[in-house]
């Protein structure tokens, strides 16, 4: 077993695929937390899917995959932080943009080729296909975005918790979503890259959602989003290995059990 | 000396409706001013204006002789409602802390000086003790205490509380005032206290603001809550009964309006 293990992880794409998985797992369990707190889940799912019919455009126009999801998801995050509140939390308007999306998506796909395995890797995902190059695109990704975030999260953390206070210290509550959802489009877009878009919020929802179900305190929440995720993500690629069957799937059951015992505990043992 | 609040001539328009016109006031430092009004009149408007997050259609405010937006530091505002948390165990501690110097950049990092004023403002409400327990799980009346701790962060001049009482019941409401009250006597700050009910108040309040019709009326209880004055801001018949030192507002078709028949023995 052990030994099994060794020989994988000497494979160049084990190595990449665990750079890539960390890298995703760190910077979606960060702006999770702000996700959660912020209760814009949905939007970091629609983000997701927007960056489908991006990235199954971008064939198109001669971009990469990664080039046109991040464009489009970028492109849609500003402009959603900028529609406002009223925009973000509305089911109604998310779901029709959401939708139209993935039919974009589809038919650019068609366009393209009709190739249906394209089509799969988007969606699900292709961990072990990540290109040295691609890491490296992703690494510079990560750092902008997690630098971006340590300029603004006090500011952040005090309008996503407080925003009518927030907006009475002077803070501009637009200025402000429109610089979040930046940051999350592209850490929706490289989560996707580890994941597939079906499954983004595997790595932004999943270790944050948890983390603050458990930790009382900004930091302490951070930590136990990001330890989870990262070693969810190192399971899960790991177990791939060894039995087969996806990482993702190992990935989403980990959160998934995780998630269950958190929440039996919350209601049976705090109350 | 310089007012905590001047109001000149305000009318402030909402997707062209005029929700206040004509609205003048003076308020000086250390009062203690109720504000009230029905649902509609225009008192979240009106504090709005006063933080600075809306601005006048004509009209001018000065807050402690400033503009509203640059006297935002010397004013403590507490909110009407909070954010739900439901699904978090984030404590009340953090989320004061988040408020504290949270309009600074960098990380969310608390400095030893923002700790020790997050101790201090939880001690001032009496929230200290339940304040690393999640938001969450607290009680109304513990929730507005801490919400109460957030508006006394950097020593405010002024405190602007929109409607702290709703939903609570008359014990945590009482602790509230109490509170309000205690801090405005320590350290001579002005508080602007948006209402419903003006009972639990009759105690601490030095004068009254009656919203209604998009009008204003300020002065003693006496002078503005009785049933002339608001008949005429209303524009229609109303009277005030007062009754075992408590105050009804009552309109001519016999609904109470303004004023709950809510019970406030302390028992």
């Amino acid at each position: 077993m052990i030994n099994t293990l060794a020989t994988y992880l000497s494979y160049e794409f084990v190595q990449n695929a665990l750079i890539a998985g960390t890298l995703s797992a760190i910077l979606g369990a960060i702006v999770g937390y702000f996700v959660i707190i912020r209760s814009a889940g949905f939007a970091a799912h629609a983000l997701a899917h927007i960056g489908f019919a991006g990235a199954a455009g971008a064939a198109l126009v001669g971009l990469s995959p990664l080039e046109g999801m991040l464009l489009l998801t970028v492109g849609a995050g500003v402009g959603m932080g900028a529609a406002g509140d009223k925009v973000n939390r509305s089911d109604m308007a998310i779901g029709m943009v959401l939708s139209m999306s993935l039919g974009l998506g589809t038919l650019f796909l068609k366009l393209y080729s009709g190739y249906a395995g394209q089509a799969k890797a988007i969606l699900f995902g292709e961990i072990f296909g990540v290109s040295h190059e691609q890491i490296i695109k992703m690494a510079v990704l990560s750092v902008m975005s997690l630098g971006a975030l340590a300029i603004f999260s006090r500011r952040l953390l005090f309008a996503s918790i407080q925003p009518r206070l927030a907006e009475g210290r002077g803070l501009s509550l637009s200025a402000l979503s429109m610089a979040f959802m930046a940051v999350l489009a592209i850490s929706v877009t490289l989560a996707s890259q580890v994941v597939g878009i079906l499954l983004v919020f595997t790595l932004v929802i999943a270790p944050a959602g948890i983390a603050l179900r458990l930790c009382r305190s900004f930091w302490s929440g951070i930590i136990v989003s990001v330890i989870l995720g990262v070693i969810a993500v190192w399971i899960g690629i790991l177990l791939d290995c060894v039995t087969g069957y996806p990482a993702t799937f190992w990935i989403t059951a980990l959160f998934f059990v995780i998630y269950v015992f958190v929440e039996s505990y919350c209601r049976f043992f705090t109350k | 000396m310089t007012p905590a609040l001047q109001i000149t001539d305000l009318r402030v328009s909402l997707s062209g409706n005029t929700i206040l016109s004509g609205i003048n006031a003076e308020i000086n430092a250390g009062e203690f001013v109720g504000i009230f009004g029905p649902n509609g009149a225009g008192k979240t408007t009106l504090v709005r204006c006063i933080i600075g997050t809306l601005a006048p259609t004509r009209g001018s405010i000065k807050v402690l002789g400033l503009l509203p937006s640059q006297a935002a530091r010397r004013v403590g505002y507490m909110p009407q409602g909070h954010g739900t948390f439901d699904s978090t165990a984030l404590s009340a501690r953090s989320m004061v802390e988040a408020a504290c110097e949270g309009d600074g950049w960098g990380i969310p990092w608390t400095s030893k000086k923002s700790r020790q004023e997050v101790d201090r403002v939880l001690e001032v409400t009496d929230a200290a003790r339940y304040a690393q327990r999640p938001f969450s799980v607290l009680s109304g009346g513990e929730r507005q205490r801490v919400m109460l701790a957030q508006a006394l962060l950097g020593d405010p001049r002024i405190l602007v509380l929109d409607e702290p009482l709703a939903s609570l019941d008359p014990k945590n409401q009482g602790l509230l005032i109490e509170c309000v009250a205690r801090v405005k006597e320590r350290t001579n700050t002005t508080v602007l206290f948006v209402a419903h009910d003006m009972n639990p108040l009759l105690n601490v309040m030095d004068r009254v603001m009656y919203l209604a019709g998009g009008g204003a009326a300020l002065g003693k209880l006496d002078e503005v809550v009785t049933s002339e004055c608001l008949t005429k801001l209303y524009g229609s018949d109303i009277e005030v009964v007062r009754t075992q030192n408590r105050v009804f507002v009552v309109s001519s078709e016999g609904g109470v309006t303004e004023t709950e028949c809510a019970h406030h023995d302390h028992d």
